[in-house]
């Protein structure tokens, strides 16, 4: 099988099964049981034919049927029927808990891989892709492991059994089935290769399809506005029209495969009646050997069937494996150095100093080159400039998402890679413009930073976001059910509830990136002198899009790609003229329109 | 009501009547020509061995391969009746799903929501089609030969046939029990690995929060319980469905132990010979095979039911709105006016607008103004009529809206909506939505008057620059400025721009508001936005709060009567602030 399974990339797939196997090993107890039960099952299993056959053959004619020997037959047969469901339901169990464990296990060393991979992964891999190789592609490999284990195997001894058992009751005619056979897996193997070709066009158009229905339905609003259904729906039909072109001819060839098998295995049962027949007239065989011999024809081209089912089956799990293993294979953020300082809040000065800091996304298109900028305890930092000029990439470096590529980044004096990232994250509280929140209810969110949080904390904690009112206009009040990713709640309500998130657990710094973009000019207000009392005393970085936001700001860094191009306070920057200055009146020009 | 609906949904078999009839009668002859085989191999044991008549062998052998080659003959030819009739149902279905869709209304899309549509028009369908192809070929088939096979037994004998009747009921009541038991387990597993998923998901979009509360190990920690619950639920059904085949196993096999006795006691009594034991015990077999497929086509078929039933409801939704055929002359000097407009969406508890009342003459410049979910969007969507205004009335160049056909409205009033969308094609491809029969040179005009053709200049291919799917390969802002350029190619009477500068720096927006006030012709403005500084030089200026009107004037009146608008005006441009 595996040099059958490996034809393209040999190399990958063999590694990826050696993996599997190695995933497997903490239940080998599983699998040598499951094997053991297979063999037990597959040999009781293939017993019965002969033994019925000896049975008929124990009825001669009226008068002629031994009773006693026919009892004893009957007797084993039914002992054989209990030893195989025992040893069948055995070994599902075993390869149930095989594949299921197998699953888990991968599962959570995705979830924990995940944990450490680098942000730069994360962000340059879209989330549906990283989703469905946790979930869906562990699920296909799991079904494939599970068929694979129960199928493969005992498929294989089916057939090496079959043909001893038939080669122990009579060699010739054993031969005209083993020399039938293979016109069985030659045509399947054919029928398979014709819809193949097929498949990979329906498989195409279906995509092409789907791909026109996602943009479309997420479209709809617009293609209404620009009155395009007419268009859209010519374009529709034409790829439908395709689609079933294909998937007529897909489903139809594929479904060829049962009933030309079947065909074969009828032949294959002509021959065996006609051989075995002749071979009875001559006295080579009993009836009962005969009835033996249609038995195992008539059962034996199933395997076969199977095994290449299992097979497709099993490369396509081995294919989804490779692709969780991919991502366990990433390269994983640095780890925190062995000494790395494990910063306590209360050493947290709020300095912060940058020297030579450089980074760049990209190794071809630099981006922060040469920043330098310090920072005194208490002092409020905002960012402002043009999108795309580097602000959020000066927050990810902040926090330690991205390593400098150049430079460095002390906090308190110390070097922030020489901190645990847990301790210099915990030093930081964050708002982000991306406002996410877990599934659960509005308590827990709350208190997500502060899982030992009291209720009063909590309660307080809102009323400062100026989140407490909605709140408790919600149906379940602090209890609601935040759905995923906050959709039962509006954009500003649930930066509101991001804001209650940092008032709850206040460390030493804060960074706002755009923390109050989603909300009204006039619920701002409200809630700015609340920020203002979190912000005293706290070093702060502040990005906005408003500048009437980061007028107070002690310094203000006016980026433009990558470098700080200006930096000083309102007035001073107001006074020199320059870019800031050009911003901030831009927002004033009343053009007439 | 139930009734009607099947009807609903068969009616796209109805172009494959023929097939749908053929299919299935085809599988009963192939079925036929199965139940024949033990019969024949009866007649070899019992008439050719027992003769030693060799020519008889071989014209029985003769036989069988007649009947697998007219049975193969008959399979081949079910399947592709089935199978034209199968994907041309789901073909037309999905044809017809989707040029529905085309003409729900704006509430109805809101109601569904676009995620549902998808499944509908992709996984529902390729199920319908599943299952329509697999009831083809089976449901004629599987009871077939399992009633053939019963009453074949009793043409053999009558006491052998009555273990078949004991063990039939027994093998159906195991194959369909397991399926019953562990089919609501089978759906509780995909409740937990949708909640599985969604913590993974979790777990990527907040990576940053996540890592920002330092609460890693938390997140892996519930991820493991949730996944150890996943585990133990598949196992448990697994051990469950891990049943049924040893099972029946058991059964088929006693059965056959009985079928044996029996036989025996028949042969000994010179009832029956010893071919037509054989016959028996390949007929039980057979039964089993049979019974399977039968319990899987059951469960295919009624989950192709249920998602049939999905895209009939949907099929169902009539369009709310009904649009006049005849076009009228856009001539009246009012182009919008609204009088005590209110707006209630379907499923909303109270009205998102109430009382809402402006007019608005050609030419004009029109702000609206207000906080978040003050309904804003909901003024400027009733224009183009997207949805119908609960209360009061809404009229366009002196008629009520109701009187103009779809696409007049949807040509003389183009939106540019807050989020800003574009679909895979080409620059020009896009634009081209606003007017198909549009020169380069009116689409380089419009890009001007968009701040967009300095960006489009310097693309490689200009015009011609592939846009990929949602535009992810073009910035929010690029995006933005192109979706206003689509509009403008249009050259709609009144452009509404709602909130469609947000990605725009402040330059970049004075400089389109400047651009758009210089266009010649007289197309009538609506914008809407939070700032202030956009709005301040518009004719009239509606401010809202809470769907109810707070004010309407110019910048100046409001400044000084509205105190909502001062109160947005503050917040933005601080009190005493330098002049603007």
């Amino acid at each position: 099988m595996n040099g059958k399974g490996g034809k393209k990339g040999q190399g990958v797939s063999a590694d990826t099964l050696r993996r599997v196997l190695r995933h497997i090993r903490p239940y080998w107890a599983f699998l040598l049981l499951s094997l053991v039960l297979a063999a037990a099952s597959v040999g009781t299993q293939l017993v019965v034919p002969i033994l019925t056959g000896n049975a008929i053959d124990e009825m001669v004619g009226a008068g002629q049927v031994n009773f006693a020997a026919l009892a004893e037959i009957l007797g084993v047969i039914a002992l054989s029927v209990a030893v195989t469901a025992a040893a069948q339901w055995g070994m599902n169990e075993c390869n149930n808990r095989m594949a299921f464990c197998v699953s888990r296990d991968l599962r959570n060393a995705a979830i924990a891989k995940i944990q450490v991979l680098p942000l730069k992964y994360l962000d340059g891999h879209p989330t549906g892709d990283l989703v469905s190789r946790v979930i869906a592609d562990v699920d296909v490999f799991s079904d494939g492991l599970l068929m694979g284990f129960t199928q493969l195997f005992s498929g294989i001894l089916t057939i090496f059994g079959t043909v001893g058992f038939m080669l122990y009751i009579d060699v010739p005619i054993a031969l005209v089935v083993i020399v039938i056979t293979p016109l069985s897996i030659v045509t399947a193997a054919f029928i398979a290769y014709k819809s193949e070709k097929y498949f990979r066009r329906q498989s195409q158009v279906r995509g092409e399809q789907t791909a026109l229905i996602n943009e479309m339905i997420d479209g709809q609003k617009v293609v209404q506005a620009f009155h395009q259904e007419e268009n859209i729906i010519q374009t529709f039909d034409e790829i439908n029209d395709r689609l079933q072109f294909a998937s007529l001819r897909a489903v139809f060839y594929s479904s060829l495969t049962n009933p030309t098998t079947r065909f074969v295995n009828s032949m294959v049962y002509a021959g065996v009646a006609l051989f075995g027949a002749l071979s009875a007239v001559r006295g080579g065989i009993t009836v009962g050997g005969l009835s033996s011999f249609l038995g195992y024809a008539n059962q034996y081209t199933k395997p076969f069937n199977e095994i290449s089912g299992v097979v497709t089956e099993l490369q396509n799990a081995l294919t989804c494996a490779g692709r969780l293993f991919e991502l366990l294979d990433e390269p994983e953020q640095t780890p925190d150095a062995p000494d790395a300082y494990d910063l306590q809040p209360q050493e947290v000065t709020g300095a912060v100093e940058l020297a030579h800091v450089a980074f760049r996304y990209e190794a071809e298109r630099p981006l922060i080159e040469d920043l330098n900028l310090q920072v005194k305890p208490g002092q409020h930092i905002a960012i402002v400039g043009p999108t795309g000029c580097g602000k959020t990439t000066l927050i990810n470096l902040l926090m330690r998402f991205y390593d400098v590529a150049d430079g460095a980044i002390s906090v308190s004096g110390r070097e922030i890679r020489g901190l645990t990232r847990r301790s210099l994250r915990r030093s930081y509280g964050m708002v982000l413009q991306d406002t996410w929140l877990k599934s659960g209810t509005i308590r827990e969110n709350i208190a997500y930073g502060k899982p030992d949080a009291t209720e009063e904390e909590i309660i307080t904690a809102a009323k400062r976001a100026h989140a407490h009112s909605f709140i408790m206009r919600l149906p379940g009040g602090y209890d609601s059910v935040v759905s995923e990713d906050g959709g039962n709640l509006s954009q500003g309500q649930k930066q509101l509830l991001c804001i209650a998130r940092v008032m709850l657990y206040l460390p030493p710094m804060l960074i706002l990136d755009e923390a109050t973009s989603s909300i009204d000019t006039r619920t701002e207000l409200k809630i700015q002198d609340a920020f203002g009392q979190m912000m005293a005393g706290r070093t702060s970085f502040i990005v906005a899009h408003r500048l009437s936001t980061i007028r107070e700001a002690d310094v203000i860094l006016v980026m433009r790609n990558g470098h700080i191009v200006e930096q000083g306070s309102h007035e001073t920057l107001m006074a020199k003229d320059g870019f800031y200055a050009k911003l901030y009146n831009s927002q004033f020009e009343g053009v007439r329109i | 009501m139930k009734q009607k609906r099947r009807q609903g949904w068969t009616r796209f078999l109805k172009g494959y009547g023929c097939q749908s009839v053929l299919a299935p009668l085809f599988k009963l002859l192939e079925a036929l020509f199965d139940l024949f085989v033990p019969l024949v191999v009866a007649d070899i044991i019992d008439q050719g061995i027992a003769r030693g008549d060799v020519p008889y062998i071989l014209q029985r052998c003769g036989v069988l391969v007649g009947l697998a080659a007219v049975g193969l003959a008959s399979a081949i030819t079910a399947q592709w009746f089935a199978a034209q009739a199968a994907i041309g149902c789901a073909s037309a279905m999905r044809h017809a799903l989707f040029a529905h869709i085309q003409t729900l209304d704006f509430s109805q899309m809101d109601t569904l929501g676009g995620s549902t549509l998808i499944t509908r028009l992709t996984s529902d369908i390729n199920q319908v089609q599943n299952g329509v192809n697999m009831f083809l070929r089976l449901f004629m088939r599987s009871p077939f030969i399992v009633f053939g096979s019963v009453i074949m037994a009793f043409t053999i004998d009558r006491r052998a046939a009555l273990i078949f009747v004991a063990a039939v009921p027994i093998l159906a009541l195991i194959v369909f029990g397991v399926m019953r038991l562990t089919s609501p387990l089978y759906r509780r597993t995909q409740g937990q690995l949708d909640h599985v998923l969604r913590l993974t998901r979790e777990n990527l979009t907040g990576v940053r929060v996540v890592r920002a509360f330092g609460r890693e190990d938390e997140e892996e920690r519930q991820f493991c319980q949730e996944n150890e619950e996943l585990t133990r639920i598949q196992l448990r059904v697994g051990r469950l469905s891990a049943l049924m085949n040893p099972l029946t196993y058991v059964v088929v096999n006693l059965a056959v132990v009985a079928l044996l006795y029996v036989g025996a006691q028949q042969v000994e009594g010179g009832v029956l010979l010893s071919g037509d034991v054989y016959a028996l015990v390949n007929y039980m077999s057979q039964i089993l095979v049979e019974l399977i497929k039968l319990a899987n086509t059951i469960v295919l078929v009624s989950k192709a039911l249920a998602c049939a039933g999905r895209v009939q409801a949907v099929l169902d939704l009539e369009p709310q709105m009904t649009f006049p055929v005849e076009e009228l002359p856009l001539t009246g000097e009012e182009a919008v006016s609204f009088s005590s407009v209110g707006l209630t969406y379907a499923g909303a508890d109270g009205e998102s607008l109430h009382d809402i009342n402006f007019t608005l003459r050609r030419g004009e410049t029109f702000g609206i103004i207000g906080g978040t979910g003050s309904g804003k969007t909901s003024v400027v969507n009733l224009i183009p009529r997207f949805y119908d205004a609960t209360d009061g009335q809404v009229r366009l160049f002196g008629r009520d809206i109701k009187e103009y056909p779809q696409a007049q409205l949807r040509h003389a009033a183009a939106v540019v909506m807050q989020r800003p969308q574009l679909f895979s094609g080409t620059i020009r491809s896009n634009l081209l939505w606003g007017n198909a029969a549009a020169s380069d040179k009116e689409l380089w005009a419009a890009l001007e008057t968009a701040q967009a053709a300095d960006f489009v200049r310097e693309k490689p291919l200009g015009l011609d620059e592939p846009v990929e799917q949602g535009g992810r390969n073009l910035s929010g802002g690029q995006k933005q400025r192109l979706t206003i350029a689509r509009a403008l190619v249009g050259k709609p009477e009144i452009l509404i721009l709602d909130d469609s500068a947000s990605a725009l720096d402040f330059a970049t927006d004075a400089a389109l508001r400047k651009a758009l006030g210089a266009l010649p012709g007289n197309m009538t403005v609506v914008i809407v936005s939070q700032r202030t500084s956009s709005l301040q030089h518009a004719d009239q200026i509606l401010v809202l709060e809470d769907g109810r009107q707070a004010g309407l004037g110019r910048h100046e009146e409001l400044l000084e009567k509205c105190p909502v608008y001062k109160e947005i005006y503050d917040s933005q441009f601080q009190k005493g602030g330098e002049s603007a």
